[in-house]
């Protein structure tokens, strides 16, 4: 097999799934009818109501990054520096967030904070009160959605960057005579600067693309992702490109400002082992460890809710504090109804041929652009990781555009009512995950490790088949497992592709809230978010295993 | 400048003891240098000195004043750390004014400092370069020179040398030992290399499995050892299996090899005994009554170093000048009376 042919090969292929959806969405902004113009961009720009979603949109974005950093870095550096009672499962149950479904973490907020919710029927049940004391809507309602999940991004990252800290940086500091916070300060800070700074940039994409907080929740408050939809909803294709344009630019300026936060890192010489929680004094663990346990259960108090509303039977609890009844007829109606079933299986089936397909594109990928010295090589990586930088919504409308017509020439397809247009979008969705964690995991791999297989008389495809696949095996499988997550509960591409009989489970939650079954709704988001736990903490072994 | 002085000094982590029950005394501006094999616990022992690990037991004093319940934060040693840990987000002249209280350069007191002592490391002028684009060997002096800069007590250097090029190290032990002596610093030095423990220290610790086994002067480590874990790191030997005949001024009669020896050892030692040989135990002599023949040799410089087969089944060094002795030959050779050590052998 030639090398350079199937690094070709699959950049077409790339550029088919993912540059021309998105370059036909820029045309249509400027075509209408077969004529170009530049009415929509007026439009655009004429029109208050556009103006407001995208200043909405850009600030919801700003102040997500800093409370998300405001919560997650101070989590990571506590978990990371002092040894409190519980610290490995407060680390683990903080990085929850990152693998449950959005909409599963909007609808335990509903069932947390909602004018229906848990908190509400409390206040109503203490105070005798006949209506809801608040709604839970609009700029507030997400801005601490927002807040409350999007801090796993700085969390996380500033927490791997701490595991590569060189800790005789610190002793050093010490012996030199500073103090816990001038250390921090002076030598903890600075060197994070690059996970804090990717960490900002990660929280303003998601705030950027954000679709089910604001669609639940945002009332009045419009955004970008949900102006889209509306937009199109009501026939004007045309700015509804345009509005898909200017939030593809705003993610592009996130990502300009982010690539200027450089830094030397936190790789000292040293071996960069983790450093051991270091041994703090009482207080200090006393107080730290209470700071953090009360954050996590802060954090994860809406999933408990969730957790509840799910085992209380349909019309079972008005306004009594907490329900009247419980039972697990809510699962059991999962199972047992062939209507509630179906949507389970479809996102199942949906999600599991997306994840495959994904992760065979994304190893063939890797195995072409292992040589990061190659342009190539760099092109590839960047294709794959380009849907990363789209928001869902955009990639979505991008792919409806795309497969609206025939026009076999050009690569395009009907596929729009179809059955295919989902797990499509599903596979390209999780390509930047896959391929990520294999382009990493192939180039990590010992290049002396073929030449050996190749010194012993073992063809490319046997030395792949016998040394390189075994050892990227759960690498593979770790992010294989991540990307069917995504797929299983994905809402915002589905919102706009998906068609009745093809509905996936994140719809479905939606329409059972819609038609008042909150017990049905509740069992499905823990189930939901039951998998993605199962698949995430696989994906964590699997990579340790490497 | 001030003594060091650790008594009893213990450390477990969990189940294993990675120190045990050592006594050392650093006099005033002296340099130690401890010495083992890896897992020895001289890292340990050093970071124990230091502050970053707490003693089980046992106490640790600088200048007479008990420091053991303090943090390393109120040590203040001075230490080198093995791959330098320098700030990689400072300048040169940043980092040391760290311990100065302060990373940046704006007192004049500072600024006169930080060149002081950077001029004491040959870097004159080096303060607005960054860390990161200085050679190792120039990294390693920073590290020096930032560890020297708050003027503390003592110096720790934990392995200073290991990160340098051979060619480099030999110089730099040198620019070090220079350095060390000239401002008169009491110096703990961590090493794994008995040749650069030999060269820089004024005394040798060396350390096994936690345990003190000697503390002298590098000449009486290799002329008296110990214990026989000594006489087999400091120097080659080969040992022989042989048996105490009796004693003579200080000195232990052994019989091996089917000879007599004259050893050093314990003193009441009796019975079966270790024979440790060192090359320049024997002396190749054509009226000598042992005969081996040459199983291999090993080029030295001025020697040449041969093993030789005994007609025991035992081997047996021998250092000779220049020497064309093929492998095969047969050789006599006698004690020359320096270099044996005998250890009792518990098994025997």
């Amino acid at each position: 097999m030639n090398r350079r042919l199937a690094g070709w090969a699959l950049l077409a292929l790339l550029a088919w799934l993912v540059v021309e959806p998105l370059a036909l969405v820029a045309i249509d902004a400027i075509r209408i009818d077969g004529v170009w113009t530049m009415q929509s961009i007026r439009a655009f720009f004429v029109e208050r109501n556009e103006w407001r979603a995208a200043w909405n949109s850009l600030w919801l974005a700003v102040v997500s990054v800093v409370l998300g950093a405001l919560i997650g870095v101070p989590l990571a550096l506590a978990t990371r520096l002092v040894d409190f009672p519980g610290r490995r499962l407060i680390s683990a149950l903080l990085a929850l967030p990152a693998v449950l479904p959005p909409l599963v973490g909007v609808v335990a907020f509903l069932f947390l904070y909602g004018e229906s919710g848990v908190i509400a029927r409390a206040v109503m049940a203490v105070t005798g009160a006949e209506t809801p004391p608040w709604r839970f809507e609009g700029a507030f309602a997400v801005v601490l959605i927002h807040a409350t999940t999007m801090y796993v991004y700085s969390y996380l990252l500033v927490r791997a960057a701490l595991a590569s800290f060189d800790p005789a940086l610190l002793e050093a500091a010490t012996a030199l005579g500073a103090g816990r916070w001038r250390a921090i300060r002076t030598i903890v800070l600075p060197l994070l600067r690059p996970a804090i700074g990717n960490g900002a940039l990660l929280t303003a994409l998601s705030s950027l693309a954000s679709f089910s907080a604001p669609y639940v929740f945002g009332g009045g408050f419009r955004v970008l992702p949900t102006q889209v939809v509306t937009t199109r909803l009501n026939g004007d294709i045309s700015v509804a490109m345009v509005e898909t344009l200017a939030l593809v630019a705003l993610a592009l300026v996130a990502l300009l400002l982010a690539s200027r936060l450089g830094g030397p890192g936190t790789r000292g010489a040293g071996k960069g082992l983790a450093p051991a929680p270091r041994g703090s004094r009482r207080p200090v663990r006393i107080v730290v460890g209470m700071l953090a346990w009360g954050a996590t259960a802060w954090l994860l108090l809406p999933h408990l809710a969730l957790l509840v509303v799910s085992f209380v039977p349909i019309g079972a609890w008005s306004n009594t504090a907490l329900p009247s009844a419980w039972t697990v007829g809510n699962y059991v109606a999962l199972v047992a109804q062939p209507a509630r079933w179906r949507p389970f299986g479809t996102s199942l089936w949906m999600a599991t041929l997306a994840a495959v397909v994904a992760a065979i594109v994304a190893l063939s990928v890797a195995v072409a652009a292992r040589d990061p010295r190659q342009r190539l090589s760099r092109t590839l990586e960047a294709a794959l990781a380009l849907p990363w930088a789209v928001p869902g919504t955009v990639y979505a409308i991008a792919l409806a555009t795309m497969f609206s017509r025939l026009q076999p020439s050009a690569g395009r397809f009907v596929l729009i009512g179809t059955l295919w247009l989902l797990p499509l979008a599903y596979l390209v969705r999780a390509l930047p995950i896959v391929g990520r964690a294999l382009v990493g995991a192939i180039r990590g791999l010992d290049p002396a490790l073929d030449e050996a297989a190749a010194s012993l008389g073992a063809s490319r495809w046997r030395a792949f088949r016998t040394i390189t696949l075994p050892l990227l095996g759960p690498a593979l499988a770790g992010a294989t497992a991540l990307a069917f997550v995504t797929g299983l509960g994905d809402f915002m591409t589905s919102v706009i592709l998906y068609t009745y009989d093809t509905r996936p489970v994140s719809l479905e939650i939606l329409g059972a809230i819609r038609q008042g079954e909150i017990g049905v709704a509740a069992a499905y988001g823990v189930v939901l978010a039951a998998v993605s736990t199962l698949a995430f903490l696989y994906a964590e072994r699997s990579r340790r295993l490497v | 400048m001030s003594t060091v002085v650790l008594q009893h000094v213990a450390k477990r982590f969990g189940e294993t003891a990675v120190v045990q029950d050592v006594s050392l005394e650093v006099a005033d501006g002296e340099l130690v240098a401890l010495l083992g094999p890896s897992g020895s616990g001289k890292t340990t022992l050093l970071r124990l000195i230091a502050g970053f690990e707490q003693a089980d037991g046992g106490s640790i004093s600088f200048d007479g004043e008990d420091v053991t319940a303090r943090s390393a934060l109120d040590r203040r040693c001075g230490m080198v750390f093995q791959h330098y840990a320098l700030f990689p987000h400072l300048t040169v002249g940043e980092n040391v004014a760290y311990g100065l209280g302060r990373e940046r350069l704006d007192a004049p007191a500072q600024q006169e400092r930080v060149a002081e002592v950077l001029a004491l490391v040959d870097l004159d002028g080096f303060e607005a370069r960054a860390v990161t684009e200085l050679s190792g060997g120039q990294q390693q002096r920073v590290a020096l020179a930032r560890a020297l800069a708050p003027r503390p007590p003592v110096l720790l250097l934990d392995e200073p040398l290991s990160n340098l090029d051979p060619s480099l190290r030999e110089r730099t032990r040198r620019e070090l030992r220079e350095l060390v002596r000239r401002i008169g610093i009491t110096t703990i030095l961590v090493t794994h290399e008995q040749e650069e423990a030999f060269d820089l220290a004024d005394r040798v610790a060396l350390l096994h499995l936690g345990k003190l086994e000697q503390v002298g002067s590098p000449e009486a480590l290799y002329r008296t050892p110990a214990t026989r874990f000594v006489a087999g790191f400091v120097g080659r030997t080969a040992t022989l299996h042989g048996r105490v005949v009796g004693s003579a001024d200080g000195h232990l009669e052994i019989d091996a090899a089917g000879i007599r020896w004259r050893a050093t050892g314990p003193a009441e030692t009796k019975g079966a005994v270790h024979l440790l040989v060192r090359p320049e135990g024997v002396w190749v002599d054509a009226t000598g009554t042992l005969t081996g023949i040459v199983r291999g040799r090993r080029f030295a410089g001025a020697t040449t170093v041969l093993t030789l087969l005994l007609a025991t089944g035992e081997e047996l060094d021998v250092a000779v000048e220049a020497s064309e002795v093929p492998i095969g030959a047969e050789l006599r050779i006698r004690p020359s009376g320096i270099g044996a050590h005998a250890f009792p052998d518990r098994d025997g």
